[in-house]
């Protein structure tokens, strides 16, 4: 971060993961989004508890939460980079990079664990051609995670893709799930 | 039993009434089932005589700790001049546990209503419900039915015409298994990473926002609506006729090698042997029942044989060693391998911990590798002491219950089925799954 945009943002130059340069970075808060923002600023008495809301717009918006964002995050709520990229990086949800358009996250605890959720990530993995957790496939379609208890143990596995949120996968439904995300 | 399926003949349906009904989801579906009377009664009561209805009720806190709800509220000092602010813990993520999620996604006016209720009782005009970001559709049902409510006048500056403010907020949290510790969601909700705080000061004297602040379970709060319109001592009398001290009903979260998964609505005190084989229909078909966690992965394992004779309330599950917490009941039948599952479980404290204290950052992910390590036929005599003694040194040294929940199943899995450590360790074999018996 250290040669990121100013907290101000504006016309920094981003740069990629790899380091390269590349398209100007466009910020997410302008017009509606930043209207929104606004407005839920009004439910609370501090700046910085609309932190995880604005990350989550910054994640609706991009996709993921890149270093500019956070930086973008962080002039408007009166936080350093730092300070941000440290409250990114505590919860699972943010996307330090970016991901498959499908992401896909299989909940392998206990619960779900005793019932074969190890059968219903093999078989993601093997559907998807991602072969390995976290590993986007090469047509950038997929990419495939063990996530921690989705609360949802009564169904098990349950399975999000995205956003939404699918009961009782066994390994034999995984080819009909994924045909809805080609 | 809960959605889809229909309540069993001995269930108490309190809560989950309306499970499935998609027509309770909303403000006038919600008003024809009788919802928002209490909390127009409420609003023209005195916060305290509302505090004790809840206290005479005997509710107890329904997130883990068991702590009368009555008492908590009454530690808010009203009229001290400061914010108050009502919290609502709805970050359901102790594995086995999935009742929150039903409430959130059936019944949604039951929550803001009992958040509503709550907050006047303790002098605070605004609630936040705290939701686990992975619960896409209960946020979706919860943003719906408060934007509802507010647009209705039901909560908001003016709430049902009583002149008061009671503002309820829904809050998405971003994926971490600790927000669901008390201080450390209102650190998140603050904007911050969700570390736990060390107590005191309690939340009621410094909380959210450094303000005065009470914290309730969705469970507990979706009860108080009932409560009030039916009376404490209708909520006394759900309970065994031995033990007043757990009253009103319970939702149990059933999960795991059982034939029928799901929520389940009984009075406190039923027996567990006849919830477990009549309502929950016995283990799955040819298997035995091994082994239970019967109030989500933090409370200690325990035997078929000790289930069976349990009560299910606070006090009984005591009485057998283990404890009721959030009633996430996790099922394991005679296929499954004891210290297999345990390392899964500590392999998720280890994912969990937020590493601010170094027993649980350290006891954590060690616990998880000497267990990896036996699971696969590498472990030696050694490991189970070391084991013992990691689990001695994450129990009551940390900020939060985390460590010590890692080591509750840890310590009684090796107190309940030793045999199957020493197994492992002697004869270097990996598990094997015994014949299905016709």
């Amino acid at each position: 971060m250290s040669h990121g945009p100013s907290a101000a943002g504006g016309a920094a130059i981003s740069t990629t993961p790899h380091g390269h340069q590349s398209e100007p970075y466009v910020p997410v808060f302008t017009g509606e989004t930043k209207a929104r923002l606004d407005a839920l600023m009004e439910r609370y008495p501090t700046r910085m508890a609309t932190l995880l809301p604005a990350l989550w717009m910054v994640q609706e918006a991009r996709g993921w939460v890149s270093p500019e964002a956070m930086a973008e995050v962080a002039g408007l709520l009166g936080l350093t980079a730092a300070y941000v990229k440290g409250v990114v990086t505590f919860y699972t949800m943010y996307h330090q990079h970016p991901v498959g358009t499908h992401f896909i996250q299989v909940c392998t605890t206990t619960p779900c664990h005793v019932c074969g959720a190890e059968d219903v990530v093999k078989a993601f993995l093997q559907h998807t051609g991602c072969g390995e957790l976290g590993v986007t496939s090469a047509d950038g379609k997929y990419t495939v995670i063990e996530v921690e208890c989705l609360g949802a143990c009564g169904f098990a596995t349950p399975v999000m893709v995205n956003s939404d949120f699918i009961e009782s996968v066994t390994p034999e439904k995984v080819p009909d799930v994924l045909k809805r995300y080609g | 039993m809960g959605f889809p399926f229909k309540p069993h003949p001995r269930e108490s349906t309190v809560l989950s009434k309306h499970f499935g009904e998609a027509e309770a989801r909303t403000l006038d579906g919600w008003k024809v089932r009788g919802g928002y009377r209490a909390l127009e009664q409420a609003l023209g009561m005195d916060p305290v005589a509302i505090q004790n209805i809840v206290k005479e009720s005997g509710l107890r806190g329904r997130g883990g700790a068991g702590f009368p709800t009555g008492l908590k509220w009454s530690f808010m000092k009203l009229g001290d001049g400061k914010p108050h602010y009502l919290c609502c813990n709805a970050d359901e993520s102790e594995p086995g546990t999935f009742k929150d999620r039903e409430i959130m996604r059936w019944t949604p006016h039951a929550l803001i209503e009992g958040c509503a209720i709550a907050a006047h009782a303790i002098g605070a005009e605004t609630a936040y419900i705290y939701i686990r970001g992975e619960f896409t559709e209960p946020l979706e049902v919860m943003e719906r039915a408060v934007a509802e409510a507010r647009n209705a006048g039901v909560i908001g500056p003016n709430a049902m015409g009583s002149g008061k403010r009671v503002d309820v907020w829904v809050h998405k949290g971003a994926g971490a298994y600790i927000c669901g510790e008390e201080t450390a969601l209102m650190n998140s909700l603050e904007g911050k990473r969700g570390n736990p705080r060390i107590k005191p000061p309690f939340p009621a004297a410094a909380g959210l926002f450094g303000m005065p602040t009470t914290i309730n379970n969705v469970e507990t709060l979706a009860a108080v609506p009932h409560i009030l319109v039916n009376g404490g001592a209708w909520y006394k009398n759900m309970a065994r006729a031995d033990n007043p001290k757990s009253t009103g009903t319970k939702l149990w979260s059933v999960c795991g090698n059982v034939s029928r998964p799901g929520n389940y609505e009984v009075q406190m005190g039923f027996p567990f042997r006849e919830f477990l084989y009549d309502l929950c229909g016995g283990p799955p078909r040819g298997r035995t029942f091994k082994a239970v966690i019967p109030g989500g992965s933090s409370v200690p394992i325990i035997t078929i044989a000790e289930a069976e004779a349990a009560f299910m309330d606070y006090e009984g599950m005591v009485a057998v060693g283990t404890m009721l917490g959030s009633a996430g009941c996790i099922v394991m039948d005679d296929a499954q391998s004891i210290p297999r599952q345990v390392a899964r479980l500590a392999r998720f404290y280890a994912h969990e911990s937020c590493a601010q204290c170094t027993q649980c950052r350290e006891g954590t992910a060690w616990t998880t590798k000497i267990l990896e390590r036996i699971v696969a036929g590498d472990g030696t005599a050694e490991d189970l002491d070391t084991l013992l003694d990691l689990a001695d040194n994450m129990t009551g040294k940390t900020i939060c219950v985390l460590s010590d929940s890692c080591a509750a199943p840890v310590v009684s899995g090796l107190q309940k089925f030793p045999d199957e450590f020493k197994a492992l360790i002697t004869r270097k074999t990996v598990h094997t799954v015994p014949a299905i018996v016709a």
